[in-house]
This record gives structure tokens, sequence and C-alpha cells, in this order.
């Protein structure tokens, strides 16, 4: 393959792979506290349709894209209610926050498919884009990809060099530990459930206004899910989050352009390609890992004493 | 000041807690038309026209019953896996992967008489359905693998796996571009019970229930399943062999839910063609949980569930709701009962804060 053809595409694996990596990041930092929330599929989708009203009524993408991230968080909240305030089974309650979301965004959607709504065009940052061979893969796209840019150092900072971040880590390996020590472990994990949730709204925003313009239902296909697994493929940690969402969006890319270019191969069996893969890279990690990178109170509740 | 404290309950909650069901579905009922409201549908109507036309017919019993068979069965194998707390995700895609082996079977050797066709393709149904459990159950034992995930990716695949069959090599040249196999031959098709629109399902789920019951309740293995769930450290550590049931627990789940798809395709369909996935494996899981994984109960829950979704035809016909909204009601029931458990093992007490 020659360069001609390869930056072109390695673009565009950066362009899908963004709102997974929005997805993922935000189930990193949900999971950090504590808190499994495998509703990441249906959160998207609220995210995305969220986005694609608003924008399309105020005709701002910038606003549409905020509100993706709130209605992520205001989904992300009915989790916390039920695991949080409720003590629910924390993996049944993200299975019926999926099935919840996929119905909201294919219901209320439903009158909108096919139609289109304002979104983010693509951006040549200066300079930086005229950066041989980098600069026309990372620096020729759209605002939102940057905006995705500055998230990985963000998180990285706060979990490792803020007290907040400590706190929230500490309440996701050790709650009876940090609870002794006078930390707030619910309003910790509030934090964890709500702020992970505004990012995996923001990525199913991004699918809506940035990757198409328009509506379908079931926009997300499967992306959540693949990010619940890029949580395991990162060992947690957001640096190693942004290989495997880019990992993802080359499958994808090239995926369609395969079939774009008219090959033989049926297309249900393309399309099985990122799902083999999602599967391929947990086996990968669960033999390259030593199993005990996820936070040690990831999915148990708080008691409470007697 | 005043607060409240919460308390773990020392006895269940009994009759309070069939109290605090009502209260979830009624909260999810009321949110539910808040949503038709919002799409300026009648809601109060919408929701009786949604009942009387799922249990107030004969003919939609039938339908209910008839549709309940696949919940059923997925239900039954998702239960056997929670009960483990091996989180089986991937009913839907064991059901498509059991219709795709039965179907395999009924092309393949149409002139068989139905006493050597419908055992083969059942034999052949579980033998698929039960590969695809397998898969996950390997990489959970051997490597540690998430099952969620993997069950969940397999579904993904398996449909996929089915629509390249219905819309390339196994579809019916004189299908007109739809996608669907050939119909099976007579001796291919699960009969219907007399008169009735019932099929001869109906009696595979009563036996599959009631071995499944005597599984759990009198034998030592069921017993196991039960002790293992309850706490898989111990359970590993006293050598009751947790990776065996793990694996027997998936082969078991994938075999039922594949029974499911051979007899949507056999009974319901005569063919397989990709309006076969209903979303029966996700509904199963709903059923399961809301059951508390017992087989009685998952019969009764089943059934309700299938309620929904004749009802909701009906809402589609009459008042043009989406489809979608049958989701939303199973995701806010499922999240509003679950929530509601809250109340059935803590109690609250007033306490002074000082």
């Amino acid at each position: 393959m020659n360069p001609d053809m390869l930056v072109p595409l390695l673009a565009a694996a950066v362009q899908s792979g963004t709102p997974i990596l929005f997805a993922t990041l935000g189930e990193i930092f949900t999971e950090r506290s504590g808190i499994l929330n495998l509703g990441v599929e249906g959160i998207m989708l609220v995210g995305a349709l969220a986005a694609f009203l608003t924008a399309k009524v105020t005709g701002s993408p910038v606003l549409g894209f905020l509100a993706g991230g709130l209605f992520g968080a205001a989904l992300a909240g009915v989790h916390g209610l039920v695991c949080l305030t409720f003590l629910g089974n924390q993996v049944v309650s993200g299975l019926a926050l999926t099935i919840l979301g996929t119905g909201l965004a294919n219901y209320l959607g439903t009158p909108y498919v096919g139609q289109e709504a304002p979104g983010f065009k693509v951006f040549a940052l200066p300079l930086l884009s005229k950066v041989p061979l980098l600069g026309p893969i990372l620096f020729n796209q759209d605002p939102l990809v940057y905006t995705s840019y500055l998230i990985p150092p963000l998180l990285w900072v706060f979990l490792h060099y803020t007290r907040w971040g400590l706190g929230l880590r500490a309440v996701g390996e050790y709650p009876d530990a940090a609870l002794a020590a006078g930390l707030r472990v619910k309003g910790y994990r509030w934090v964890g459930v709500l702020a992970g949730g505004w990012l995996m709204g923001f990525g199913g925003a991004y699918l809506s206004l940035a990757y198409t313009h328009l509506w379908t239902n079931g926009l997300s296909a499967g992306r959540g899910w693949i990010a619940v697994a890029l949580v395991i493929f990162a060992f947690w940690r957001p640096w190693r989050a942004l290989v495997g969402a880019y990992l993802f969006g080359g499958v994808m890319a090239f995926q369609f352009r395969l079939q774009a270019s008219g090959t033989n191969l049926p297309s249900s069996l393309l399309l099985m390609l990122p799902y083999a893969l999602t599967i391929g890279v947990l086996v990968f990690s669960s033999w390259k890992g030593k199993g005990d990178e996820a936070p040690a109170a990831l999915g148990i509740n708080i008691e409470p004493s007697e | 000041m005043i607060g409240l404290r919460v308390h773990k309950r020392r006895e269940p909650l009994g009759w309070g807690s069939f109290l605090v069901f009502l209260a979830a579905i009624v909260l999810s009922l009321a949110i539910c038309s808040l949503l038709l409201a919002i799409q300026g549908k009648p809601a109060l109507s919408a929701l009786s026209l949604l009942i009387k036309s799922a249990f107030f017919s004969a003919w939609a019993v039938e339908d209910c019953l008839v549709k309940s068979v696949p919940i059923f069965l997925c239900s039954l194998g998702v239960a056997i896996a929670f009960r483990l707390q091996v989180w089986n995700i991937g009913a839907e895609g064991q059901f498509a992967l059991g219709a795709v082996g039965a179907t395999w079977m009924a092309l393949t050797f149409p002139e068989l008489p139905w006493y050597a066709l419908l055992p083969a393709m059942l034999a052949m149904a579980s033998i698929a359905g039960g590969l695809w459990g397998l898969v996950p159950a390997l990489l959970k034992i051997r490597l540690r693998v998430n099952e969620i995930i993997v069950t969940l990716m397999l579904n993904y695949i398996a449909i996929l796996f089915l629509d390249y069959l219905v819309y390339g090599r196994w579809k019916d040249p004189a299908s007109f571009g739809f996608p669907m196999t050939p119909e099976f031959s007579a001796g291919g098709v699960v009969g219907t019970i007399g008169a009735s629109r019932l099929n001869w399902g109906i009696a595979v789920c009563i036996a599959a229930g009631l071995a499944m019951w005597i599984f759990l309740r009198f034998t030592r293995l069921g017993f196991e399943l039960k002790a293992g769930g309850e706490n898989p450290r111990a359970a590993r550590y006293a050598r009751l062999s947790y990776d065996r049931l793990v694996i027997l627990v998936m082969v078991l789940s994938g075999m039922l839910a594949g029974w499911a798809g051979f007899l949507e395709a056999s009974a319901n369909l005569n063919r397989l063609q990709s309006s076969i996935m209903a979303g029966y494996g996700y509904t199963a899981i709903v059923v399961a949980w809301l059951a508390r994984l017992n087989p009685l109960m998952i019969a009764v829950a089943a059934f309700l569930l299938a309620g929904l979704r004749v009802g909701l035809e009906a809402l589609q016909l009459d008042l043009q709701v989406p489809a979608a909204f049958g989701e939303i009601m199973e995701g806010l029931i499922l999240l509003t009962v679950l929530a509601g458990g809250f109340f059935t093992r803590y109690r609250l007490a007033l306490r002074r804060k000082t």
C-alpha cells in the first residue's frame, strides 16, 4: 500500500475511532470509581439523538454536542439512582439501561429517520496540519476530534495528580478504607457515574453530528459494547484507550472502504470484523494482563452497616 | 436534623415484596404514559388498549402463548447461567445459531419423514446453540475473558451469519428477492395442537421447565449450582469444580436458546428469514430477572412479556406507536423492579443526625 492510500485510511481511522474513544474514556472514569456501567450502548444512542435534535432545532452543532453529553449524564444518572441509591445489581441495571436507551432513541428518533442536522465540518489546523504524515492524519479533522485529544491527558492528570482523582481511585479500590478515611464514597461514585455518562453522551453526539450528519436508528451499532471491552484492553488507563479506539476505528474504516470498493465478500461477513476483533482483543488482554488491573471494588455495591 | 438510616432486613418481606413489585410496575407504566403523551398519543386509552388486546380474548391469549415459547426457553437458559452468576447475555445469538442448525438439517434432508427429521433438527439446534454457549465458557475458564462482552459480540456475529445465509447462500430463488430460505418440507414443520394455533413447542416448554425444576431442587448438581453461584470462591475451594459448572450451564443455556430458534423457524415461520430475530434473547434476560430465576415464575413472566409484545402490535396498528416502545417498557420495568428490590432487602429507619 502506498502512502497516498494509507494517509486517508489512517485519517478515517482517527475519525471512526473518536466516538469509541469518548465512550471508552467515559467508562474508564466510571469504572475507576468502582461502578460498572454496561449501559454505554444505550447512553450513546440517547446522546446521539439528543445532540441531533438539539442541533436541528437550535441550528448550533456546539449546543447539540453539549446536549448529547447532558442527556448521556442524565441516563447514566438513572444507573446511579438504581445502583447507588437503591443498591441494585450493577450488571442487570446496565443491561436494562441499554435496553431502555436503545428503545428511547428508536422511539423518539423514528420520525426523524433520514433527516439532516447541522454538524461539524473538517477544519484543518493551521501549521499543524502541514506537518508531514502526522498533519493530514491527526490535524485535518473536525473540531470534536481535537476536543477528544485533550481528554486522555486531562483524565490522566486528574486521576494521578489531584486529590480528587486520588479519592476517586481509592473509592474504586478500597471503599471501606476510603470511608474510614472520611471520604464521601457515594459522592465520588456519583461523580464517576455522571461524568462518565457525560463522556459517553459525547461519543454518541459525535456519531450524529460529525460521523454522519443525519439520523438513522441504531446508529451506534455496538460501539458502546466495544468501548466496554476496550476498557479492559486499556487496563483502565486513559492513554491505552487511544490505541484501542483508533485500532477499532481503523478496522471500521477499512471495512467501509472495502465494501465501497465493490469487493466480492458479502457485506454481512465484513460487518463481523469489529465484533470478532473485540473478542480477539479481550483474549489478548487476558493473556497479556495478570488479571488484577481492574479496580478491586468494581461492580460491588457498598452495603449499609447493620 | 432528622435523616434516614438504612438497615438490612433480617426476615424476608413476604407479601410486602409483592406490593413493592406492583408499585414498580405502576411507576414504569406512568413513565410510559408520559412518553406516549410526548408524542401526542392518548396515554390512558393506549395503555388500556395494550392490555385489552393482549389478554382479553381467546385469540390474543393464544398469540401470547405462541410468543411465550421462545421467550420461556431462552429465559430458562439464561436463568440457569445467572444462578451461577455467569452472565450469559448471548441467548439472542444462541437462538440464531439454533435456528440456523435446524434449518441446515431441514434443507439438507427434506425427504426425511417428520419422526426422523424433527429430532435431527432438534439435535442440530442443540449442537449449534450449545457450541455458541461453549465458546464463551471456555474463554472464561481458561483465560478469564469476560463472558458478558464475548456473548454479546457473539450475538452480533450470529445475527450477521444468519443474514449472510438468508441473503445469499440459502436464499429461496422464488422469494422475489426477500431474504428467506425456501419453505421447509412437511416433515420439518412442528405442527399445531388440534385446531388451535398453539404448536407442540408448548409441550417442549413444559417438559424443559419441569426438568429444570426437578434438577434444581432434587439433584446434587442442581444444589452445587446454587452453592457455586452464591459463593463462587467457596465453591471452588470446596472442589465443586466451578469450571465444569460454568461449561455445563453455558452449554445448557445455549441448547435451550437453540431449541427456541428451532421451534420459531420450524413451527412459526416454516423457514429461516432474517425477521426471526425479534429480540427474544434480550427479553429473556428481563424475564429471568423479574422471575428471580425461578422456573415457574419464568413461565408467568414470559407470558406477561409476550403479552406486552402482542398488545404492542395493536398499538402499532391503531395508534402508530413505534415498535421501540416495547423496549422502553421492558427496560423501565426491569429498572424499577431492580430499584424496588431495595425495599425488600432493607428497611429505613428515622434517626437524628447530630
